[in-house]
């Protein structure tokens, strides 16, 4: 359990940590030589949904969020949990109750200081009815005490269970014993939020005229849909440690069009389309990286009524599984690095030890040949070919992967399945309706933890598109909830997984990004990629 | 227009009797040979008949399916995927290791089929809206305008989006919404020049005549109609062969392992930096030559049919 | 004819309601809301977010609620996707952007496009009606989705001229390339319908009655000619002005101009319902306008023209 000592290594550091400044150094390693330009300029798929902390849901409006607000705690480099506005915490003996230590140098960015009322505020305002946060629903899995009421609008949002209880002490009272509550302190929606800025602009609080923030900066520039630019915060507790001046966002929807406008050198950083990494490599060995990354790929029988006949005989559901040339998937169609499936937790999630499963371990011809046998045992063959219709949302990423897995499929199995690409919100209507045969999924996780990917598989699961429904599944998953030996009971859930399979595990993702040589800094190593503008630097070319 | 008497309206309808076009196979038999005569028009018929030449037999030439993928040769596309006599990839492969002879072949016969069938669409119901419109006038005209002001600016998005949900998917109901797209400018041209030729004095001569207003409309106004909405349609077939990757986008369409130009152009130039350039020239190559002859053909049709070249 | 203006100007109201009302049930019948998503909202939380925009309302007060709002507040409502801002400020930010970068494709379409048709037909089955047409085939066959790519790729990537992307308030060396894009396959389309427009009007008895009256050829082209070859080509004018003022979603994603096309596509995927309504109100009403404006303009062009 890797993960749980690392946690209470963290929880021994905190009590004795004495200012946060003592321990925090410079980031930038010895030798290098700073650029005079300390720009970091790159490329954000789509315009962020919102800069407020408590509101926004998308990735690229978080990595904004990060750099402007500063939660309890941060991630490093390998996403461990490091001081932020909390020099530490202390959690009770029952694990209910959790006491932050507020550093007392932390300011927003119009100099007040920032108190553990801000959190109080921030919490309250995040699940207040009134506001209607769509991540209302976080704070309720960190199990805060009358979370789920207020939010039900039984009781006032002053009843969550956090108070103030000096100016630098921050308290929380937990309903369960939460194993990985303080990992979610790194979260968006947990950070504070300047009361007075927002009761004098109400919703416009976040324009760059209005908005005042505690993060290493604050927003200078909003330009939606071009652009974003944000600039170091000078009031910001480690101003001195944070080299990168200024970081700029371009909003590029189009990924080649992006790279293009990387290789022309306006950008420090963008993503590389499917498929490209493996010549980017080869031309720019520095600067093309590769590094796994907390989500999975997969493809979800609908085991409903409404499902197929077919896909109820666990036979045809391995056959299918089985016929799927992962190593083909991975290497020749997406070409960036991404591991290949055989579970449906990815192996980077910190805690989880994969099982041993058969099918990891063999040839792909066995697998075929195992998948021939049991198709034909199911009764399906030649003169009864199975038929389905499998289902995706539009983008040129999936459709590949759809038509690699139907060639194989007929190829091998000589099954019939006729794709069928939807508009998003159709595919995800048709799709959490039940009216579908056979359909894509990918999830990302939400914290580095197993059970974010197999509650999805949880009988009661808003998530569970298939309604898959397995008793000692469910059994295992509501155990891990306050087990501290949390690891067997993820690794038995998985080996049930492969003896059902309820989906198709295909991929994992991974992140694959240009880099440019002049970009120091960069975490790697951190699966959630929560990156933070003020640990990266710009070296002298 | 008021006229002093009848007498003098059949006076006018004598002097311009040549616009009339009264004996309605010597009009098409004289646009035959003026036809025949043009020979940008004839190449490009020549053109067009060898496409779909091409498009019939050329599967039979064809070493490999538009589906199967060359698992050999998938993930190298930029090296071995150029196209090639030798491994019966005439003109290489996609980006997923799919023979692009096969699928532009496929794409081709689609695209002309959808671009024809939805220029069609459009021609029919515009030219006969618009008609209608610009020659009733009035109030009616009014509101059928009104109608079309409101249909080009009610979201086309949500429209197809209702029409799968509905209809499902299905080449027909592509031709609905391609037709449904179209139209609405055709009816505005057809319109405007209704308008225009109604007040021509051949129009009042043959009214003042007594030619029953349905007569009128087809065989007077309709005659000099020709010309703008032929060419406008041949202008259609390109919009409608780029609106039906719109189209299949939103999941209404063309679903893989069938393809469309519109679509493999577009894959094409996503990635004609990574030195696949084939990808984009042999659907463009095709889907420009379609572009050519339907200049070409519109050209010599509304030449050959125009009324008063005669 | 001010009180032909005046009545199209009544008309105007009753057809934007048609089209508000149509949308509106357009929009609430279509799969799939604003806050579907990945991750499915906790009924909960999605009726927290519902009672918070009034989407638990019956659609009859919705709709009312949507009207009187603008009529009384000019308020057009919130964004659902993009929560720190409301339809007016998208509308606002993105239509002039839009405005810029459209009118001038605009400009540089028609005017390049009717001299291109014109000279064609003027100089009929010579090279310059050759190489005319050749321009006008080229400009039709490099659709925007094709143009932004290969504009990007060499005037950014290889020539290192011009940036490759942004708006940074509209200076030109961020105008060219979203010009470019836009304008070309419309400037094919105006010069082939002016080029056979004018080639039959030149073919019609009153040019040729003109001609052999010995009128010097330029005088014809331009006293009698030119008004009825530019009547079918400024119906097709109408609705590509409309499009192309609303900014285009090609432009907007290649260039990263930030107008109102890629807000109006993309509200309509993410069903953003009020920024979808408020464009297509935008998107109406200038239908409405420029379609009266032509109608106007068809008088002009033939004075025979009634009503």
């Amino acid at each position: 359990m890797k993960h749980m000592s690392k946690l209470a290594l963290a929880t021994l550091l905190s009590t004795t940590m004495l200012t946060g400044a003592a321990i925090a150094e410079s980031h930038v390693p010895e030798g290098v030589t700073l650029a005079e330009d300390q720009t970091f300029t790159y490329r954000q798929l789509d315009e962020f949904s919102s800069l407020d902390p408590q509101v926004v849901e998308d990735v690229d409006g978080a990595n904004v969020v990060r750099d402007l607000f500063e939660g309890l705690m941060n991630q490093d480099a390998e996403g461990n949990l490091v001081p932020g506005v909390a020099t530490g915490y202390e959690a009770s003996e029952d694990k209910m109750t959790y006491t932050f230590n507020l550093r007392e140098d932390a300011k927003w960015s119009n100099g007040d200081p920032v108190t553990a009322n801000d959190f109080v505020y921030a919490w309250r305002r995040a699940v207040d009815p009134e506001l209607a946060s769509p991540y209302q629903w976080f704070m309720e899995l960190m199990s805060i005490e009358n979370a789920a009421e207020i939010i039900a609008g039984d009781m006032a949002p002053e009843e969550l269970g956090v108070k103030a209880v000096d100016d630098y002490t921050f308290e929380v009272q937990l309903t369960a014993p939460l194993p990985y509550f303080p990992q979610m302190t790194t979260h968006a929606t947990t950070f504070p939020a300047p009361q007075s800025v927002i009761e004098e602009h109400g919703d416009e609080w976040t324009r760059p005229e209005n908005i005042v923030s505690n993060g290493a900066y604050v927003l200078t520039e909003h330009l939606p849909n071009e652009r974003s630019v944000r600039e170091r915060n000078e009031m910001y507790w480690d101003n001195e440690n944070t080299v990168i001046d200024r970081v700029v966002a371009l909003v590029i929807n189009d990924e080649n069009v992006a790279l293009t406008r990387y290789l022309a050198g306006e950008l420090d950083q963008t993503d590389i389309p499917a498929g490209q990494y493996p010549s980017l490599k080869e031309e720019y060995p520095e600067q093309a990286v590769s590094f796994p990354r907390l989500c999975n790929y997969y493809y979800t029988f609908n085991l409903s009524d409404s499902g197929p006949e077919a896909f109820q005989d666990v036979n045809v559901r391995k056959a299918l599984a089985l016929a799927v040339d992962r190593d083909i998937i991975t290497e020749r169609v997406m070409q960036g690095g991404q591991p290949p499936a055989y579970t449906f937790t990815p192996a980077a999630v910190a805690g989880f030890e994969p099982p041993q499963l058969e099918w990891a371990g063999m040839e792909q011809s066995e697998r075929d040949q195992m998948a021939k046998d049991l198709l034909a045992e199911a009764g399906y063959g030649p003169d009864n070919p199975l038929e389905f219709e499998m289902v995706y949302n539009t983008s040129e990423a999936h459709e590949k992967v759809a038509v690699a897995l139907s060639q194989m499929w007929k190829q091998k199995l000589g099954v019939q399945a006729t794709l069928a690409n939807m508009e998003w919100k159709v595919f995800l209507e048709e799709r959490g309706n039940q009216n579908f045969e056979l359909a894509r999924g990918a999830w990302c996780g939400d914290y580095n933890e197993a059970s974010t990917f197999l509650d999805l598989l949880d009988s009661d699961s808003g998530y569970n598109d298939g309604k898959f429904s397995n008793g000692r599944v469910d059994e295992l998953l509501e155990q891990a909830k306050t087990s501290d030996e949390r690891a067997p009971l993820y690794t038995e859930v998985e080996q049930i997984l492969y003896e059902e399979m309820p989906v198709i595990p295909i991929y994992h993702y991974a992140g694959v990004y240009m880099n440019d040589t002049d970009l120091g800094g960069w975490p790697v190593d951190n699966v959630e990629q929560n990156w933070y503008s003020k640990n990266l630097y710009k070296i002298a070319e | 227009m008021v006229f002093g008497s009848s007498q003098r309206a059949a006076a006018i309808a004598d002097d311009v009797t040549d616009q009339i076009p009264v004996r309605g196979r010597s009009l098409l038999k004289d646009a035959q040979i003026r036809f025949v005569q043009n020979k940008a028009a004839m190449a490009s018929v020549v053109v067009l008949g060898l496409i779909i030449l091409f498009v019939l037999i050329g599967p039979l030439f064809a070493q490999w399916s538009n589906e199967e993928i060359d698992w050999d040769r998938m993930g190298n596309i930029a090296s071995e995927g150029m196209p090639s006599i030798a491994n019966g990839h005439y003109f290489g492969l996609d980006e997923l290791g799919r023979d692009l002879y096969s699928r532009v072949i496929q794409a081709t016969r689609t695209s002309l089929l959808v671009g024809l069938i939805g220029a069609a669409t459009a021609l029919i119901i515009g030219t006969t809206y618009g008609l209608i419109a610009g020659y009733v006038g009035g109030k009616v005209d009014s509101a059928m305008m009104r109608f079309v002001d409101i249909l080009l600016a009610i979201p086309l998005t949500l429209v197809i989006i209702l029409l799968l949900v509905i209809a499902g998917r299905s080449f027909f109901m592509l031709f609905v919404s391609l037709g449904a797209v179209g139209w609405l400018t055709m009816s505005r041209i057809v319109r405007a020049q209704t308008l225009s030729l109604k007040t021509r004095e051949f129009i009042e001569a043959a009214r003042a005549a007594g030619v029953s207003e349905v007569t009128i409309m087809i065989r007077h106004i309709l005659p000099n109609l020709i010309g703008v909405v032929i060419v406008y349609a041949s202008l259609l077939v390109p919009e409608m062969i780029l609106t039906e990757s719109f189209i299949s986008f939103l999941g209404l369409g063309i679903s893989e392992p069938y393809t469309s130009l519109g679509k493999l152009i577009a894959e094409g130039a996503g990635t004609m930096a990574y030195g696949t350039t084939w990808q984009l020239l042999y659907p463009l190559f095709f889907y420009v030559a379609i572009i050519i002859t339907m200049f070409f053909i519109g050209d010599g049709l509304r030449d050959a049919l125009d009324p008063k070249d005669r | 004819m001010v009180s032909y203006i005046i009545r199209r100007l009544l008309i105007a109201i009753p057809t934007i309601l048609i089209l508000i009302v149509a949308s509106f049930f357009l929009i609430k019948i279509a799969p799939g809301g604003p806050f579907t998503s990945e991750r499915p909202l906790p009924p909960q939380v999605l009726a927290n977010i519902e009672a918070r925009y009034g989407l638990d309302q019956p659609l009859w007060k919705q709709l009312w609620d949507y009207l009187t709002n603008i009529v009384l507040h000019f308020d057009f409502g919130p964004s659902f996707k993009f929560k720190d801002r409301d339809v007016n400020d998208i509308i606002a930010q993105g239509f002039p952007i839009s405005l810029t970068y459209g009118s001038l494709a605009f400009l540089a379409a028609s005017i390049v496009g009717v001299a291109l048709g014109v000279v064609a037909a003027i100089r009929h089955n010579s090279w310059i009606d050759y190489t005319a047409v050749s321009m006008g085939i080229g400009a039709q066959a490099l659709p925007n989705f094709i143009m932004g790519p290969i504009l990007i790729l060499t005037f950014t990537l290889w020539l290192g001229l011009l940036p490759g992307g942004g708006w940074n308030g509209g200076q030109w060396e961020y105008l060219i390339m979203p010009v470019i894009a836009l304008s070309t396959s419309y400037m094919g389309n105006i010069a082939r319908l002016t080029r056979s427009s004018m080639l039959e009007v030149l073919n019609s008895n009153f040019i040729r009655t003109a001609r052999a009256k010995g009128l010097p050829t330029r005088t014809v082209i331009w006293r009698h000619a030119m008004k009825p070859t530019l009547l079918p080509v400024v119906s097709y004018l109408g609705p590509v002005f409309v499009y192309v003022l609303t900014g285009s979603v090609f432009v907007d994603m290649y260039f990263s101009t930030g107008g109102l096309g890629q807000a109006y596509v993309g509200s309509a995927l993410t069903r953003d319902y009020a920024v979808l309504l408020g464009v297509t109100i935008l998107y109406g009403t200038l239908t409405v306008v420029v379609n009266l404006i032509t109608d106007l303009a068809y008088a002009w062009f033939d004075p025979k023209i009634r009503y």
